[in-house]
């Protein structure tokens, strides 16, 4: 889940027009950019697409990490046009809210000095290659998991960019598998790598889907305006039932030894992540808070004068052309 | 400094020029001016690794020494890297990418439309493809120096910096040697010296309207498309680049 923790803005519309809005969420319409909108929905549709938008791009950097190091031409190849959807979803996310009246330089402003956040996984480090197969297989998974179900959330332009993004992260999380797989079936180092990428990545996964849907106050809003569809803890589940087996036929093992089959609830019993560790992360204590914010500063910082001269020389374009008309 | 078969030679010239300069605009990942920039950069980098695929794999067929096109990337070392020393450059500020980048791609462009009337067969068929990819590249490269040149005044000051830096770079590209020589009397490649009358054709254009000064130096920096003296550039970029497969060797990745 690229955004967490989103809080439901409070509304204070004409109670008629409210109701009017939840009957045609109700019976399941779209949502569009010109339609009226309770604020509250508006205002939480910014921050949880921004910061969507924001994981994507903040997310480059631990990819972009091994882009010069991949072991060969192939994986180099893969891992390049990876990145390079991941912006493109940024690109789309960022599309979308701007239809709700927000632009992309002023989300970029808030990702830039901390009011906006971006998904707490991106705050670790990637250490081996076998980072890259975790991240795709553990990472865009769970995004995936909690994607797929996007796709139907009631505002048009975010539920048709998450159609798309879902194509692709299915790609990914293949990817990520493959690379998995060679890992696991390769050299004592391959494997030991593939363990310790596991070790690392798995609770940081589990926080993906933002803490237990009993300490959090704000879904509750979010749900009856399908901008959320599920509870944190369900596509937890989920996501750890679907992987556990899939960690098993690479011969790895889950981190968790309290991990047991549960017939009768038919999922697995597992250890929830360290919720203290989570806060710490979103707080900016994270191994790599620092970093991720200072590259994305630095980039922003060090490219005003392309952005300036390529919008000057528009400009002058633009007053050329009309002079001559 | 060359091989004794200068086919092979050539080809490893078109395939680690793509390498190399593929691997740095790699380099930009998550640290370009604006997000459009990201995604043509990766776009421009995975283009390049294609084209290396596909010239390194031939270099390896030809050479016939069961080597694959990841051998010759990942397990040789700098003095057996044909690429130019444009490519090797460190990426500088975005306008040192970019006049990298027009520079390279123009001469790139010239090249392979050449290619794609190659005697050789497998030559003009990767010719073929590449060329579809470099089109755009070339035109988007142009169209962004044209942009900072004509833009504000210190992004005209910054890209002219990077012309005046990258230009010692260009002679290499068009000064035949043995080698060049060799692949034009067998009807593989054009003619260098031709080609740059184009290349200076329409670089002029694309400066002119950019409101930038092409040096008047025809001075030229050599010894990368020959092996014979890279830059100190090209080991720390190998050192990267070749780590994991020197760390691990063997291992199937």
């Amino acid at each position: 889940m690229y955004a967490q923790m989103i809080k439901s803005e409070a509304t204070q519309d004409d109670p008629e027009k409210l109701a009017a809005f939840q009957v045609r969420i109700d019976a399941g319409d779209k949502i569009e950019p010109k339609d009226w909108m309770p604020e509250g929905y508006r205002k939480t549709l910014i921050r949880q697409i921004g910061q969507h938008a924001h994981s994507e791009i903040v997310g480059q950097l631990p990819e972009g990490n091994w882009i010069t190091r991949a072991p060969t031409l192939e994986r180099k190849a893969i891992l390049l046009a990876k990145v390079q959807d991941e912006a493109g979803h940024g690109l789309y996310l960022y599309c979308a809210a701007e239809t709700l009246g927000v632009t992309r330089d002023e989300l970029t402003e808030m990702l830039l000095d901390g009011r906006m956040k971006y998904s707490s996984i991106f705050n670790y480090p990637t250490l081996t290659w076998a980072d890259m197969g975790a991240v795709g297989w553990l990472v865009d998974g769970a995004a995936i998991m909690n994607q797929v179900p996007l796709q139907r959330t009631s505002f048009g332009p975010y539920s048709r960019a998450m159609i798309r993004i879902c194509k692709e992260e299915s790609f990914h999380q293949r990817q990520g598998y493959d690379i998995m797989m060679k890992m696991a079936n390769g050299t004592e180092a391959q494997k030991r790598m593939a363990q310790d990428a596991l070790n690392r990545m798995w609770f940081p996964s589990l926080m993906m889907f933002g803490p237990s849907d009993a300490e959090s106050v704000h879904s509750e809003q979010s749900m009856s305006w399908k901008i959320k569809m599920n509870g944190n803890d369900e596509l937890r589940q989920k996501f750890v039932d679907q992987t556990v087996p899939q960690a098993e036929f690479l011969g790895l093992t889950v981190p968790d030894p309290d991990l047991k089959w549960n017939e009768t609830k038919g999922g697995y019993d597992f250890t929830g992540p360290d919720w203290d560790e989570f806060f710490d992360v979103l707080r900016g204590n994270g191994p790599c808070n620092k970093e991720r914010l200072a590259a994305r500063n630095k980039a922003w910082d060090d490219g005003a004068w392309v952005r300036d001269g390529l919008m000057a020389h528009a400009e002058k374009k633009r007053a050329a052309k009309l002079a001559a008309e | 400094m060359s091989t004794a078969d200068p086919y092979f030679d050539f080809l490893c010239r078109m395939g680690d020029n793509t390498l190399i300069l593929g691997h740095r605009v790699s380099e930009w990942c998550g640290h370009s001016p604006v997000l459009e920039e990201d995604i043509a950069l990766a776009n421009i980098a995975l283009d390049l690794i294609g084209q290396t695929q596909m010239w390194l794999g031939l270099a390896a067929e030809v050479e016939g020494k069961g080597r694959t096109a990841d051998d010759l990337a990942m397990l040789r070392d700098v003095w057996d890297f044909r690429s130019a020393l444009i490519v090797e450059q460190p990426n500088g500020d975005f306008g040192q990418t970019l006049m990298r980048q027009f520079l390279f791609d123009t001469w790139h462009l010239l090249m392979l439309q050449g290619l794609t009337k190659s005697c050789e067969p497998r030559v003009a068929e990767i010719a073929a493809k590449a060329v579809k990819e470099v089109m755009y590249h070339v035109e988007r490269s142009g169209d962004t120096v044209i942009g900072l040149g004509d833009g504000t005044e210190e992004s005209h000051t910054k890209i002219q910096a990077a012309l005046d830096l990258m230009w010692p770079y260009v002679g290499e590209l068009f000064t035949p040697d043995a080698v060049d020589e060799a692949m034009l009397a067998a009807g593989i490649a054009p003619d260098l010296t031709e080609m740059r009358k184009t290349f200076e054709a329409q670089v002029s254009a694309v400066m002119a309207e950019a409101t930038l000064t092409i040096p008047d130096s025809r001075f030229a920096h050599k010894g990368g498309k020959s092996g014979f003296q890279h830059t100190e550039h090209l080991g720390h970029l190998l050192t990267n680049m070749q780590w994991l497969q020197r760390a691990y060797p063997g291992a199937n990745w």
